[in-house]
């Protein structure tokens, strides 16, 4: 126990030594938590748009107003032809136009016309999406004043009403920063004595190797939690996200999730024999798989299906979806039996290939 | 007892044989040498008695536990010091000897007369980090380091090299202290002048053990008469000197040329014939004279 | 022209001073042997002289330019080969002498011819096509070393060139210097084999920063009354006071 707790104390001393160390496990996560919060903002805000009003009439400006009245859209311009519409799109001076066919008023069924720039399509989705509500409550209001029978739509946007990134990032943060400094610090960790040499030292010790990675693994576990702390605190009182769910049902299953990391990072330090090729494997097969296909960023059911296959191998798919249910959805834990299965399943998988391919000797 | 055992090792690395059947014999309290250059399978060799790689075949044994079987054990009473610096240079002296202490289930103070010696030296510096200490004291704090547990054997993978000849001279002085200790210790050095600190010495070469004897008995084993050349101009001296036909070989040695003769007894007659020779080409004062071999010379001649 | 003249070069890292008021000059052509223990600031000195490092105080004039205003030129007109970097490991033989004889710009013609005459020297015709990692250190470095001098630099550095070569190959390395420095190449040469201090035709030792003794070899031998090189350099260097 002495041994195991001096590895410990050493492991420390390398971290807090090590000024990139320290940079990326604790002041990364502040900064992916601001960008993400400031800078990579997905909500529409204040979108410039044109309406090319083929009927100018009553119904069409009050449509017209009550879009550009809202907090989503600006008016740019009326249009007055559909040339006009293709230029100011490539001009890139809007992202939507709204196309009223003519005499519109007296027959309000006919078609309104939305055209989005869908060189992003997750925003020209959004976009339509949030003028077609719009337009459906106005027409609402129209037919309430008018005739006051009919079923009529109501969209109403669940847990998070105010269509919040911070919402959909927070646990995305998470999942990224967790699994970068689990996995990707315990493999360069590991690999640097092998590099350095000093691995060859401590197999020839009576120290058990089971010892030594465990010994690896627990700091990078506390200053994990570290880590959660600050980002919870951050999106709680800065981006103003709630913990709706119990805490504890949080910090359980992310604790699950350390630990799934932590065992991919003891996987690739089996694999790289450099800090490069362990900083590279950790990289590439996880930076970017929790980035691309862990919904994340991009929605997985808009996926194909090799790739929306795929993102069930990727931990991070699971605890966002978890933490998403716990912390936004304010769900029990029983309500994420299955992401939490999921999860230590790979858990149990990845440490009996590691410990299988943990190498006693050189 | 704490001896080492090695019978009929083979290792080989895809295509490179690095080592081929090697059988030795160390004694208990032994200070043992395998000298070779780098390539000679010297390190390969310590790996597989320290338990770090498994041989091809044959089988070795420590202090009369099996290298592969009895991994455990073994790993609890060797001291081993890797050719490269090993130890972690972010931590200071003491963190390092503490560290390894621990890790070997003991104290600095419970052996500290053991590294007493070496250790006193660094002292002074023991707030250091050791990545910034540099040639000899990283060496003597890794020697602290592999000696902390108090091994029954040491092994040291050219701890010399790359480090100057007076640190060296210290060095060696320091393992025969640990050597009056009991501490059976085997060295591997590229640098054939350490050959005659050792007991006994093992040369080696590719793979291959070419000879295993006491330094003494291996000088004495170079069966041709060898002698010393001294002169001006002794670069083109070297030439000159190879082109005689009566010549077997031939090498810059230092401020001398070692020479051999092709055939065994030289006599008086011989050696002023090349003075002849070597006056006709233009060299004059030229100085030979007969000389015992160094193990440079018996390991050139294998 | 000298090859090498410093006068009091020094250099501080903050209250150390790593090479302490060093004067001395190196012939054209000349062998020089440049000794002392580990930390006795051989690698500072040596990285002075090759144009890596601006020097604190004092003058070194390299190949003719100024160590503080032509380091560019320095770096044209020498040669450097260590112990611990030379070659690609990953590169063919040819490959290597042709990235390092692109480096210098040597003309595509020159370099085949260059390339051609270097295999032969050194015996490596069969090995062409060979990767580096896969010889032996011995040749590695005298590959190496041609290598260094592939532009005909009026000067090479040489930091412990045969550390770990067998003493076979470490000789044939010594004859491939002599041979340069018969071409007029002057060699500046750091080792820690005794005997081949011998081999140079100069020989400073630095202790704690300063240049103790340099001379010829047999004169040093003479005057510190020691029967080889080895017992020279144990007499100055034993005075070394500097906790490394």
């Amino acid at each position: 126990m002495k041994q195991f707790a001096s590895f410990i104390r050493k492991e420390f001393y390398h971290i807090f030594r090590d000024i990139r160390t320290m940079l990326i496990m604790l002041v990364m996560p502040i900064i992916l938590i601001i960008l993400f919060g400031y800078a990579i903002t997905t909500e529409i805000k204040s979108v410039p748009f044109a309406v090319l009003d083929r009927s100018r009439d009553e119904v069409t400006t009050r449509l017209t107003d009550r879009i550009g009245a809202s907090e989503y859209f600006n008016l740019y311009k009326l249009l007055d032809s559909e040339e006009e519409a293709q230029d100011l799109f490539r001009q890139g001076k809007v992202r939507l136009v709204v196309v009223f066919p003519p005499q519109y008023a007296s027959s309000p069924d006919a078609a309104i016309q939305l055209l989005a720039d869908a060189t992003d399509p997750n925003e020209a989705t959004q976009l339509t999406g949030y003028a077609t509500a719009i337009i459906t409550a106005a027409k609402t209001d129209a037919i309430v004043q008018t005739m006051p029978i009919g079923i009529i739509p109501v969209v109403h946007l669940l847990y998070n009403p105010l269509m919040k990134g911070a919402y959909n990032f927070v646990p995305g943060v998470m999942g990224l920063i967790l699994i970068l400094i689990c996995a990707m610090m315990t493999s360069v960790g590991i690999v640097r004595e092998k590099e350095m040499g000093t691995m060859e030292i401590l197999l020839v010790s009576p120290m058990k190797p089971v010892y030594i990675i465990l010994a690896k693994a627990v700091p990078y576990l506390l200053l994990s939690m570290v880590n959660i702390t600050t980002i919870l605190l951050l999106s709680y009182f800065l981006l103003e996200v709630p913990i709706m769910g119990s805490l504890f049902s949080l910090v359980m299953v992310t604790v699950l999730y350390i630990i799934v990391s932590l065992c991919l990072g003891l996987l690739i330090s089996t694999v790289a024999d450099t800090q490069q090729a362990a900083m590279l494997i950790s990289g590439m097969a996880l930076m970017l798989p929790v980035m691309l296909l862990s919904g994340m960023m991009f929605p997985i059911e808009n996926m194909p299906k090799l790739l929306q296959w795929l993102s069930n191998i990727v931990p991070a798919k699971w605890y966002i979806i978890a933490v998403k249910d716990i912390m936004i959805k304010g769900l029990s834990i029983t309500s994420v039996l299955k992401e939490t299965g999921i999860l230590i399943l790979m858990a149990f998988v990845l440490i009996a290939i590691s410990v299988k391919r943990f190498k006693i000797r050189l | 007892m704490n001896n080492v055992s090695i019978q009929h090792i083979s290792k080989k690395y895809a295509s490179i044989e690095a080592l081929q059947d090697i059988s030795l014999e160390i004694q208990p309290g032994e200070l043992f040498g395998l000298i070779g250059p780098d390539g000679a399978g010297k390190t390969t060799l310590f790996r597989i008695l320290t338990t770090l790689l498994l041989a091809d075949s044959g089988s070795a044994s420590v202090c009369g536990l099996d290298v592969v079987k009895d991994l455990r054990e073994i790993r609890k009473r060797v001291g081993y010091m890797p050719g490269r610096f090993s130890l972690y240079q972010d931590l200071t002296v003491e963190e390092n000897l503490q560290f390894f202490a621990t890790v070997f289930n003991t104290t600095i103070e419970k052996n500290y007369d053991l590294v007493r010696d070496i250790y006193v030296q660094i002292e002074p510096f023991k707030h250091r980090r050791a990545g910034k200490l540099s040639g000899g004291m990283k060496q003597k704090l890794a020697l602290s380091c592999a000696l902390i547990h108090r091994p029954d054997v040491l092994f040291l993978d050219e701890p010399t090299t790359g480090v100057d000849p007076v640190s060296r001279v210290e060095f060696w002085d320091m393992l025969d202290r640990l050597k009056k200790q009991g501490i059976t210790i085997l060295v591997s050095t590229p640098y054939m002048d350490e050959a005659s600190r050792c007991d006994r010495i093992a040369l080696m070469r590719a793979g291959k053990c070419l000879s295993v004897d006491t330094p003494e008995n291996i000088r004495r084993s170079f069966t041709r008469s060898l002698w010393a050349v001294q002169g001006a101009q002794m670069y083109p001296l070297l030439n000159v000197l190879r082109n005689y036909p009566e010549i077997y070989s031939c090498y810059a040695f230092g401020d001398a040329h070692h020479l051999t003769f092709r055939h065994q007894n030289v006599s008086d007659n011989e050696i002023n014939a090349l003075q002849e020779y070597l006056k006709t080409n233009g060299y004059t004062g030229v100085e030979l004279r007969k000389i015992e071999p160094s193990v440079e010379d018996c390991f050139m001649a294998l | 022209m000298k090859a090498i003249e410093t006068k009091e070069l020094t250099k501080r890292f903050g209250t150390f001073t790593a090479v302490d008021h060093i004067s001395f000059e190196v012939e054209e052509g000349e062998i020089f042997g440049f000794l002392g223990a580990n930390g006795a600031g051989k690698t500072t000195a040596m990285r002075m002289l090759s144009g890596l490092s601006t020097p604190t105080s004092g003058e070194a004039v390299v190949a003719g330019f100024n160590v503080y205003s032509e380091a560019e030129q320095i770096k044209q007109h020498i040669g450097y080969m260590s112990q611990k970097f030379s070659l690609y490991g990953d590169l063919k033989v040819w490959e290597n002498i042709r990235l390092f004889g692109g480096i210098y710009g040597l003309p595509e013609k020159k370099l085949r011819e260059k390339t051609d005459e270097l295999l032969q020297t050194l015996g490596l015709e069969s090995e062409r096509n060979t990767l580096v990692d896969s010889l032996p250190l011995g040749w590695k470095q005298k590959l190496a070393f041609s290598v260094a001098i592939i532009h005909e630099p009026n000067i090479v550095f040489l930091d412990e060139p045969t550390g770990g070569v067998d003493p076979v190959t470490r000789r044939q390395f010594w004859e491939l210097i002599y041979e340069a420095s018969a071409r007029g190449i002057t060699v500046f040469v750091t080792t820690h084999y005794m005997d081949e201090a011998e081999y140079c035709n100069r020989v400073s030792i630095m202790v704690d920063g300063r240049i103790e003794a340099l001379d010829e070899p047999a004169e040093l031998k003479r005057q510190f009354q020691a029967a080889d090189m080895n017992g020279v350099f144990q007499a100055l260097a034993r005075k070394a006071t500097r906790g490394e």
